[in-house]
């Protein structure tokens, strides 16, 4: 019981986590159509920025600045990038922003290096907030579950309850109205896009410390984010809370509880094939449900996309 | 090869062949011809196996483009096709009976149905919606493949991949393919084979619906034609030549790994046809020769070329959606104008102009990397079959004065080039 909780924890953090950067894509999907390859990019250049503004300033300030800057170019990119291969339509689009996600990674590479940099949690949440059952619940998560939960409300208030919000929701069904009453659409559009990076860049500088502060840390994200908007439906940006908590916590438990296949299959009623190291069905049989938690999310995309194709919160015509 | 059609209703001729089966032979005799003479030409052992390595990858970027250009679907899982196509062949060249039955030149028909199969199975899913759905289902397949392939460990062979051996196979005509010009001969024939069977695809209907459905999916659909069905044969068919490619490749290097079929590949193999040009047929064909070529040397040279592949990747992207092709076929009308030579002297001003602009960036990028990221007290670099220190004002001096002066005067003959352009493009006679 005491095992379930933390793990619920370490599953809410897990789809919070992938739940802000989640939710700036479908935004900026549901706004204009394209899917941002070079999301998780932004999400590992706000880490970058981070580390590099705590050095001088320490983290808070990094945590300031760093989702500013990030937003800053990302709304460049919209300007001066997206905004001119939009003209071509929406495959090339997608191609540049997975070709701006090569770039970035080199750039990365570029001005950091290979290696891990040592970017690590700030010393005032450097405690143990409390324990259940002998395990140790790091503040650092609490911080992280509570950052996450205010920009969550804060996006919901903003969307929904002010100006700007419903000028938002305007533009992205009828553009064309929005912008005959006089509002400014292409700067709207420029808004949105900047504001969905900086989250991503918010994500990256409070998952840096804890996941690791290196090249791959886009790649090793990136997919999954785009896994979790299809499963949550394309746009909708209640279907991508749902599918990032789900994500977090499908793998948090499996990698926790130590499911064999195994036992599974003699449970079925079927006799193990020996010698089993022979047999054709060998990795059927040794397969342990840690060793596929990360491909779990794959497998649950594809079955949602064979029994609905629209993701679970999904219009019909995404 | 390109699609020059008219619909001038004063030239009934050339409209006539515009669906028709007539079809240029000279270009693909030439390129056969090429092919049989090319190991004469190149006898380095390393230049066969850039050749190898050309030939295959251009069998699978004309895969590709049969999806994306001719589909108007973007993959960003491809790779996994060919790469499940040539682990099957390195399996069948590990059955022992079997394959002592079987000539190898027959293998890749074996590589290509594996590849066609699967791609039955997950274009019965993934083909129902073009775009940017189709590209996300394509990204989580081939990441769950990719990922598969470390847990099944009796097909993918687990981290260290899974080898084999081509020779012992059925003699073919007493060859039996132990060295490497044998190999390249047996790949030259694919190529030509397979490279014959997509164009010919390409002009079927079939193949003209496909750009249809790309262009249009609605009024296809209206005209009483299943969009899904025709994206769906074309991503079959396009599995198959890409399982083809990837036995080629088995029998070529003996040995796949998980590197076959990650997502790397498939944005290499996305990157490469992109860069060719995804309009025309010839477009990947290019982009694969020169990719090769631009990999092999670049990367001798730099281990920064992926920065460098990026920039103009997405520059390319920016400004020239065509690619490599496309730029080629923009001189078409000014050559049927007669008219290309005067673009001779602005290109050669502007382009030699930006050519050491983009040199003096690269030495200033590859100084800035030195200084950042090599060992202490390591200041000796190589840039241009020069050393110098890279910790002296001198070489900083010059590269920036290079890159300034260079990307000036380009903008500064930009203007001129662009008259030049546009009289180049204005039969005579028509005042502008």
């Amino acid at each position: 019981m005491d095992l379930i909780l933390v793990n619920l924890i370490d599953g809410l953090v897990t789809g919070l986590l992938l739940f802000m950067l989640s939710a700036g894509l479908t935004l900026i999907f549901s706004m204009m159509g394209v899917l941002n390859f070079a999301h998780a990019s932004f999400y590992m250049l706000g880490a970058y920025f981070a580390f590099q503004i705590s050095l001088y300033l320490g983290f808070w300030m990094g945590l300031l600045i760093a989702p500013l800057a990030v937003g800053v170019m990302g709304a460049g990119v919209e300007r001066y990038g997206l905004r001119r291969v939009h003209q071509y339509g929406h495959v090339p689009e997608l191609i540049f922003t997975f070709g701006l996600a090569l770039l970035i990674e080199e750039l990365v590479q570029f001005i950091w290096g290979k290696n891990q940099m040592p970017y690590s949690t700030p010393e005032i949440l450097q405690f143990t907030a409390f324990s259940i059952a002998g395990n140790s619940i790091p503040a650092y998560k609490i911080f992280m579950i509570f950052i996450s939960i205010a920009i969550f409300i804060g996006l919901l208030y903003v969307l929904t309850r002010t100006r700007v919000g419903m000028i938002i929701q305007a533009a992205l069904t009828y553009p064309k109205t929005v912008e005959a009453l006089g509002h400014n659409v292409p700067l709207i559009f420029m808004g949105v896009f900047g504001v969905g990076t900086a989250l991503a860049g918010v994500a990256g500088v409070i998952a840096g410390p804890v996941l690791g502060t290196f090249p791959g840390m886009a790649f090793v994200l990136g997919s999954i984010v785009f896994v979790t908007i299809v499963i949550g439906g394309l746009g909708s940006l209640w279907g991508a809370l749902v599918a990032s908590l789900l994500i977090g916590w499908i793998t948090t438990f499996s990698k926790a509880y130590n499911l064999r296949m195994e036992d599974v299959l003699t449970g079925l009623g079927f006799t193990k094939p020996e010698p089993i190291w022979d047999s054709a069905w060998r990795d059927l049989w040794s397969i342990t449900s840690p060793q596929i938690a990360d491909i779990l999310p794959y497998i649950l995309m594809v079955l949602i996309l064979i029994f609905r194709p629209y993701g679970l919160f999904g219009k019909r015509d995404a | 090869m390109s699609d020059q059609l008219s619909t001038d209703p004063t030239k009934p001729a050339q409209r006539m062949r515009a669906g028709s089966m007539t079809i240029p032979l000279m270009p693909w005799v030439l390129g056969a011809a090429l092919l049989a003479v090319l190991p004469f030409i190149f006898t380095a052992n390393s230049a066969i196996t850039i050749m190898n390595q050309m030939a295959i990858t251009i069998i699978f970027a004309l895969a590709y483009n049969m999806l994306l250009g001719q589909g108007g679907m973007l993959s960003f899982g491809h790779a996994v096709y060919a790469g499940v196509g040539g682990f099957a062949c390195v399996h069948i060249m590990n059955m022992d009976d079997f394959f002592a039955a079987i000539p190898l030149p027959v293998l890749p028909i074996f590589g290509g149905l594996m590849g066609m199969g699967l791609a039955t199975i997950v274009g019965s899913f993934s083909t129902r919606k073009a775009g940017t759905v189709f590209a996300m289902i394509s990204l989580g397949v081939g990441e769950l493949i990719a990922a598969c392939s470390v847990i099944i460990v009796a097909f993918f062979g687990g981290e260290e991949g899974v080898s084999g051996d081509r020779t012992y196979g059925l003699p073919f005509f007493g060859v039996e393919f132990l060295q490497q010009i044998d190999v390249y001969y047996l790949i030259a024939v694919w190529l030509m084979i397979s490279a014959a069977l997509m164009y010919l695809y390409s002009r079927t209907p079939l193949g003209r619906m496909a750009n249809a459905v790309r262009d249009n999916p609605e009024r296809a659909e209206f005209l009483g034609y299943s969009a899904r069905w025709v994206r769906f044969y074309s991503f079959v068919a396009s599995g198959f030549f890409a399982g083809i490619a990837g036995a080629l490749f088995a029998i070529n290097y003996e040995i796949l790994t998980e590197e076959n079929l990650n997502t790397t590949q498939s944005g290499i193999i996305l990157l490469v046809t992109f860069l060719g040009g995804v309009g025309f047929f010839f477009g990947p064909i290019l982009g694969a020769i020169v990719f090769t070529l631009v990999q092999t040397v670049l990367s001798l040279q730099t281990e920064l070329w992926g920065f460098y592949l990026g920039i103009i990747f997405v520059l390319t992207v920016m400004f020239f959606p065509g690619g490599l092709a496309g730029l080629i076929m923009m001189h078409v009308p000014a050559m049927r104008l007669g008219k290309l030579g005067r673009l001779g002297v602005p290109y050669v001003k502007t382009l030699g102009a930006g050519l050491i602009g983009c040199l003096g960036a690269a030495a200033l990028i590859e100084m800035t990397f030195h200084v950042r990221h090599a060992s202490t007290g390591d200041h000796e670099m190589t840039v241009y079959w020069t050393t110098f220190d890279s910790h002296t004002v001198l070489p900083w001096v010059l590269a920036i004065g290079a890159t300034l002066v260079g990307f000036g005067i380009a903008r500064k003959t930009a203007p001129a080039l662009a008259e030049a352009w546009n009289d180049a493009n204005t039969p005579d006679g028509t005042a502008q």
